[in-house]
């Protein structure tokens, strides 16, 4: 088994920054990584995009080029389409390669740089073929630069946004843009501004982008509420109230936004402890300042360790490098402390995007009949009737009722079963905490585990 | 619908969805092809058979899962598409007296 001084999961920006800087000081690194290129989500297919879609996704995407290349010539083991789906406690980690087999690499650090996921978006009919994130869109458009031209946008936060903007840029605007941001948000976020104005560029980028949309004639409904998506076989309408009035706008596709989260799968599942982040509703890795967990050389960098953006998970994926650096007695403070600096002034922005976004108490704990476990197809009234019989968590509800035990293992409902527990029984959400993630993080043929080089046998019985 | 904002394929792999040819551009995940192909619906749920598609596009949802090659549950989100691929819905895993 080989072995490195530093593995690091996921080549996004914050994996891609952890991997220079690390090997920068002489560390033996290797990077795995679930896509066929570096790039993560954020900078997706930013080695080959052609110029035509580069000017429709803008300079902030364009910054990652520099990031891939010097990522590419960092001399760090570099492994595309690795599927990692289990890490042990002695850092030994098992990865799939489609087609190739299992292997396993074993780490003295670990640095967890597998970044967000979109925040579930339950409402009824998501489930209905045509039904997409907004995040989805844009990957399509990315890597493909495939564009939809019958699309409502439904949902809040920057993302919608920047997606609208980027298929107005392709000429193909979306039909609608339904926003549910409640009223009386930005009154509510203007405390934070004061400090968000000192990261200046990005509120005047927010701006520009709304100008943009606001003059492109784009229909948008404000402050929308009771959003649901009709259709028998696929989606075929979204109906919602706003301005006092009921709408129905017929379109063949839908995508939702409500933010991002960190994605906890591999934090989850290494035990390391988490806390609600009343801010940003989600679960949060408890953190030391250097992006250390509660578990030992295990780090998170990235969207992963709260979210923070492409530049702050890149300067966040730095500072834990250069800390195992430290660590392993190379002078790297007078760096890190730059690196902390740059950090702090990043994110000044944060608090209001977060005030102002938030999402809507409609998205967080839905109706009794909304469907929250798709694999396995459990309604909200479900989990409020097994937490009336006595669940008093997620794994007891998931005992009762199978829900997050399907394919996807709880990520498209753990968020949305915690918030409903704790509002039905009336706890905080921290209290009620998050399903019990086991190994295999991904579903694994039978043949690929039975292939695996076995520990001695055992001549005793078990 | 879904189209390719650049106009024509330029290096195209032909692969088939139950039964129907379908050229696409090389590189593209199967879901993404089969998406720009007009296909929405990949699998039916294990529950009530309902029809499902791509989601998340990112490998998080499991809602794409599709059947390669007469292999079942692959992401077809997290696969590129090959020549020759026969790809077909994914259905539940049900009692054939049960349909």
């Amino acid at each position: 088994m080989k072995s490195f001084d530093v593995a690091i999961i996921g080549a996004g920006p914050a994996g891609m920054a952890s991997a220079i800087e690390a090997t920068r000081n002489g560390l033996s690194v290797i990077v795995l990584d679930e896509q066929p290129a570096p790039g993560g989500q954020i900078y997706r297919a930013i080695e080959t995009v052609s110029d035509q879609r580069a000017a429709i996704l803008g300079t902030d995407y364009l910054a990652g080029r520099d990031l891939a290349a010097a990522f590419r010539n960092c001399g760090a083991t570099y492994v595309s389409g690795a599927t990692v789906w289990n890490i042990d406690n002695g850092l030994k980690i098992n990865y799939s390669r489609a087609g190739l087999g299992s292997d396993q690499i074993s780490a003295t650090s670990l640095v967890i740089a597998t970044g967000a996921i979109e925040r579930p978006t339950p409402m009824p009919g998501w489930t209905l073929p045509g039904v997409t994130t907004a995040g989805a869109l844009q990957i399509l458009l990315k890597a493909h630069g495939a564009v939809n031209d019958d699309v409502v946008l439904v949902g809040s936060g920057p993302l919608l946004y920047l997606v609208a903007t980027q298929m107005l840029t392709a000429r193909y605007a979306p039909r609608a843009i339904v926003e549910t941001t409640p009223a009386g948000r930005l009154i509510k976020a203007a405390r934070h501004l004061p400090r968000a104005l000192t990261a200046f560029s990005y509120l005047r980028k927010g701006l520009a982008m709304k100008r943009k949309l606001h003059k492109s004639g784009i229909p948008f409904y404000a402050n929308a509420r009771a959003v649901a998506i009709e259709g028998t076989t696929t989606a075929q309408a979204v109906i919602f109230q706003s301005g006092g009035k009921s709408h129905r706008i017929e379109t063949t596709a839908v995508a939702l936004h409500q933010g991002v989260i960190p994605n906890q799968q591999i934090t989850r599942l290494l035990r390391c402890e988490h806390d609600w982040n009343a801010n940003q509703h989600c679960f949060v890795p408890r953190l030391d300042a250097f992006f250390q967990t509660t578990v030992e050389n295990i780090y998170v960098a990235g969207d992963g360790a709260g979210i923070g953006g492409a530049v702050s998970a890149a300067l966040r994926g730095r500072l834990v490098a250069l800390r195992i650096a430290e660590k392993q007695g190379k002078d790297t403070i007078a760096r890190q402390n730059d690196v902390l600096k740059k950090l702090k002034a990043d994110q000044a922005i944060r608090p209001f995007l977060e005030t102002l976004y938030a999402p809507s108490p409609e998205n967080l704990l839905p109706a009794d009949d909304v469907m929250v476990c798709r694999c396995e197809e459990i309604t909200a009234g479900q989990i409020r009737h097994a937490v009336d019989l006595g669940a008093p968590g997620p794994n007891q509800v998931k005992s009762y009722l199978r829900c997050g035990m399907g394919p996807c293992q709880g990520r498209m409902c753990g968020p949305t079963v915690t918030q409903i527990i704790a509002d039905h029984r009336k706890k905080e959400v921290g209290e009620i905490d998050y399903y019990r993630i086991r190994p295999p993080l991904k579903p694994l043929a039978l043949a690929e585990l039975a292939a695996i080089e076995s520990e001695p046998t055992r001549h005793t019985p078990l | 619908m879904f189209k390719r904002v650049q106009t024509d394929i330029s290096n195209p792999v032909s692969i088939e969805f139950e039964g129907q040819k379908i050229d696409v551009e090389q590189g593209e995940t199967v879901a993404a092809a089969l998406m720009l192909a007009g296909k929405r619906k990949f699998q039916e749920s294990a529950v009530s058979h309902a029809g499902r598609g791509p989601f998340c596009l990112m490998g998080v949802c499991f809602e794409c899962l599709v059947e390669i090659n007469g292999t079942p549950n692959r992401q077809a989100c997290m696969i590129l598409a090959e020549d020759g691929m026969k790809i077909r819905i994914q259905k539940a895993a049900i009692e054939e007296t049960d349909r």
